[in-house]
């Protein structure tokens, strides 16, 4: 995994701290190009991994990546799935069933209602997952996509229900049909390791917020600290300057002296910023990226 | 009930949407034990029982009288929610809710009143007032920090109904849909935490945009007992907004306040009460610095922050706090107010003659249609009428 890992926020109007900026960046960004663009520079800035929700926009961009193999070489995707957004609505729309039916792959229509629709009669999740993943990887097709991860609010909601089978089903079914590493984002790492640690995953990704403030760690700092020290996995930190909550200097000094921390994602909107962002990691940090 | 050593045990009622959260929240309180949940579908109480080994109930009252609880958590469809709520008020179980908490004002305030008789725990999911930003407010305007306020604006946006459809209860009236219900209660209980309850209403608009029988979008004046009036503008047919956005902006005569769940934006005049913390001129404040943590953090803090405050009281044995029945109440009344108005200016709720443009490139895919649908207010919408096709 590289070190350093560019997230999407930015591009589809979240922003913590602001509604008017998050709208000004929708706006900024509404083109495709203006997209490129950033991430043209963070490329060219060395940041080469593309962590990014599949929001249909994302799509684009793989289009994009896909027609100029040259220029993009080094392009990866982790993609985080789903866009829960696009579920929500769905199922105020719909009810929860429709919802499922209605994100079925269009193609092989057959074989995924057979798949679907059996493993909705026995109740079972594994045929629905497997369907659902499928269904969100094809924008990536052809792609490299070394990492997927699961959303936090998909992996959070798993975790609280106690639902934690399912994170086997995916982790399972990414390393088999996408020879990809399973990741999980979740707000509450001292919770989600220890499960994952008795589903058996092994070393698997997990990204979290890890910020100085402590901002949206449940559980504490201190769980945060102990967990990382005394588990095996891959960390990856993200809101590490807390929304621009804490300064860079001093977000960055405090993130990269965590333990055992592989990686950061963060999102930026101009070059000026990708390449300030990078220098300051760069001043902590060995920039090579870490094998697993 | 008084306070135990062991946890609370709690039954979720309604694992849809709402309640699949709830439940996943509630089963991650160190001090709740989720005891048995209840859901009509068939579908939903497989699943979970196969995977999270929970106990499933299709019948509530069923339910409530096989399972030892001490409290429950109700997430079904809002007409069920006054019965569901008696049926519990009378085992003597605490209750949260959620919002809207009735749709007639009179079992609200028959409700209010069984459970202060029993002095049990009652919250309702108005989850704004978890919000950093909006708790802000709140302590501003009891510091009298912008002197006296005359007005307020309360807003609601969001994406929901975008076209028209509806196959849930969200699309029927008796149901407690339309964004009456859904949106503008929040900034409804919003005015009701800050300025009481409300006097008088006027002006009232609800109109469908996109649905055939509820209403898209909301407007209304509302006047409180002190004086404040407000103007609630509210619509779910609001393709700009990524997610719901809940806004308050209000005037006094001694400076203005903003706020929204990410962020306040204070301007004090001179001579206002300036609070500590705060100074003259502009001040912002957001909500990564105004809202705690939370132990286990699913969709926003405030989601899980309604819980643990439910879980504390019911410890405690705490029938004051945030968001109780009574309070729930005052926003169940100001909504009957609303439509009573609205229904004195019936004329408005004919869909805006935009409704179709709107729809417009979608009349391209319109077949003949094979049922005329006869509207009260006599306009034929085909494109309401192929989704109803579809949606059969
Ligand atoms: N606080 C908020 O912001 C917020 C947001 C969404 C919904 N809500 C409220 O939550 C409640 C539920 O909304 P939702 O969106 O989850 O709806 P939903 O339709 O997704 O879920 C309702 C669930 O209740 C079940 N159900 C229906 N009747 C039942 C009965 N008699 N016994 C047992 N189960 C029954 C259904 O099978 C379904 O699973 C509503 O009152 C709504 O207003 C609040």
């Amino acid at each position: 995994m590289d070190r350093l890992l560019f997230g999407d926020n930015q591009f589809f109007g979240v922003n913590h701290m602001s509604e008017e900026k998050a709208r000004a960046q929708a706006m900024r960004f509404q083109s495709v190009d203006a997209v490129m663009g950033v991430l043209d520079a963070a490329y060219d800035a060395g940041v080469r991994t593309f962590m990014c929700t599949t929001h249909d926009r994302v799509g684009e961009i793989a289009d994009r990546v896909r027609l100029d193999r040259e220029r993009y070489a080094d392009f990866a995707f982790y993609p985080c799935m789903p866009y829960a957004h696009k579920y929500a609505n769905a199922v105020t729309e719909d009810g929860m069933l429709g919802a499922v039916k209605r994100f079925l792959p269009g193609e092989g229509l057959m074989n995924a209602a057979i798949r679907g629709g059996s493993s909705m009669a026995r109740k079972d999740i594994d045929g629905i997952t497997t369907l659902l993943i499928d269904a969100e990887m094809k924008m990536f097709q052809g792609l490299r996509t070394p990492v997927v991860f699961l959303q936090n609010v998909i992996v959070d909601l798993l975790l609280g229900l106690g639902f934690n089978a399912a994170f086997r089903v995916f982790a399972d079914h990414v390393r088999e049909r996408y020879g990809a590493e399973p990741g999980f984002i979740t707000m509450n790492l001292p919770a989600l390791v220890p499960v994952l640690e008795a589903q058996g995953i092994e070393d698997p990704i997990v990204c979290s917020n890890i910020n100085k403030l402590g901002f949206r760690m449940s559980g504490g700092v201190a769980a945060y600290e102990r967990t990382l020290r005394e588990h095996r996995f891959r960390a990856i930190a993200m809101s590490v300057f807390a929304s621009g909550a804490i300064p860079a200097e001093e977000a960055i000094e405090w993130v990269c002296a965590q333990p055992n921390l592989e990686s950061i994602v963060f999102g930026a909107s101009s070059e000026r910023n990708i390449r300030q962002t990078r220098d300051l990691v760069a001043r902590h940090w060995d920039l090579q990226p870490v094998l697993a | 009930m008084t306070s135990t050593s062991r946890a609370t045990r709690i039954a979720v009622a309604g694992i849809g949407k709402m309640g699949l959260s709830h439940l996943a929240i509630v089963n991650a309180q160190p001090d709740l034990e989720v005891a048995a949940v209840c859901d009509a579908s068939g579908m939903v109480r497989g699943v979970l029982e196969k995977y999270t080994g929970v106990v499933t109930y299709d019948d509530y009252d069923r339910m409530l009288r096989e399972v030892e609880l001490d409290a429950v958590l109700i997430a079904t469809p809002s007409r069920t929610h006054a019965s569901m709520v008696r049926t519990a008020l009378e085992r003597g179980l605490h209750v949260f809710c959620e919002k809207p908490f009735t749709l007639a004002v009179q079992d609200a305030t028959e409700l209010t009143a069984l459970a202060r008789s029993k002095g049990l725990v009652t919250q309702v999911g108005y989850h704004n007032r978890f919000v950093g930003p909006f708790a802000e407010v709140k302590r501003l305007l009891d510091a009298g920090a912008i002197g006296t306020v005359t007005h307020a604006l309360g807003e609601a946006y969001g994406p929901v109904v975008l076209k028209p459809k509806g196959g849930t209860w969200r699309s029927r009236k008796e149901e407690g849909g339309g964004a009456l219900y859904d949106y503008a209660a929040h900034p409804l209980n919003l005015l009701n935490w800050y300025f009481g309850g409300a006097t008088s209403v006027g002006g009232t608009v609800l109109r469908p945009i996109f649905s055939r029988e509820t209403d898209d979008e909301v407007h209304s004046t509302i006047h409180f007992a002190g004086g404040e009036s407000a103007n609630i503008s509210v619509n779910w047919s609001d393709e700009s907004h990524r997610k719901m956005t809940t806004r308050m902006t209000i005037w006094g005569t001694a400076g203005r306040i903003f706020a929204d769940r990410q962020e306040i934006q204070v301007f004090l005049r001179d001579g206002a009460a300036v609070p500590e913390g705060y100074e003259r001129g502009w001040n912002v404040r957001y909500g990564t610095e105004l809202t705690g943590g939370v132990g286990f953090y699913l969709r926003g803090e405030e989601y899980s922050a309604q819980i643990e405050h439910f879980a504390e009281r019911v410890r405690e044995g705490r029938t004051d706090g945030v968001n109780g029945f009574e309070s729930a109440a005052e926003t169940d009344r100001v909504i009957a107010m609303l439509i009573a108005d609205a229904a004195t200016a019936a004329p408005t709720l004919a869909p805006t003659p935009t409704a179709t443009p709107m729809a417009g490139p979608r009349h391209a895919e319109v077949r003949r249609p094979r049922r005329r649908v006869r509207f009260p207010w006599g306009v034929p919408q085909p494109a309401v009428q192929l989704e109803l096709r579809e949606g059969s």
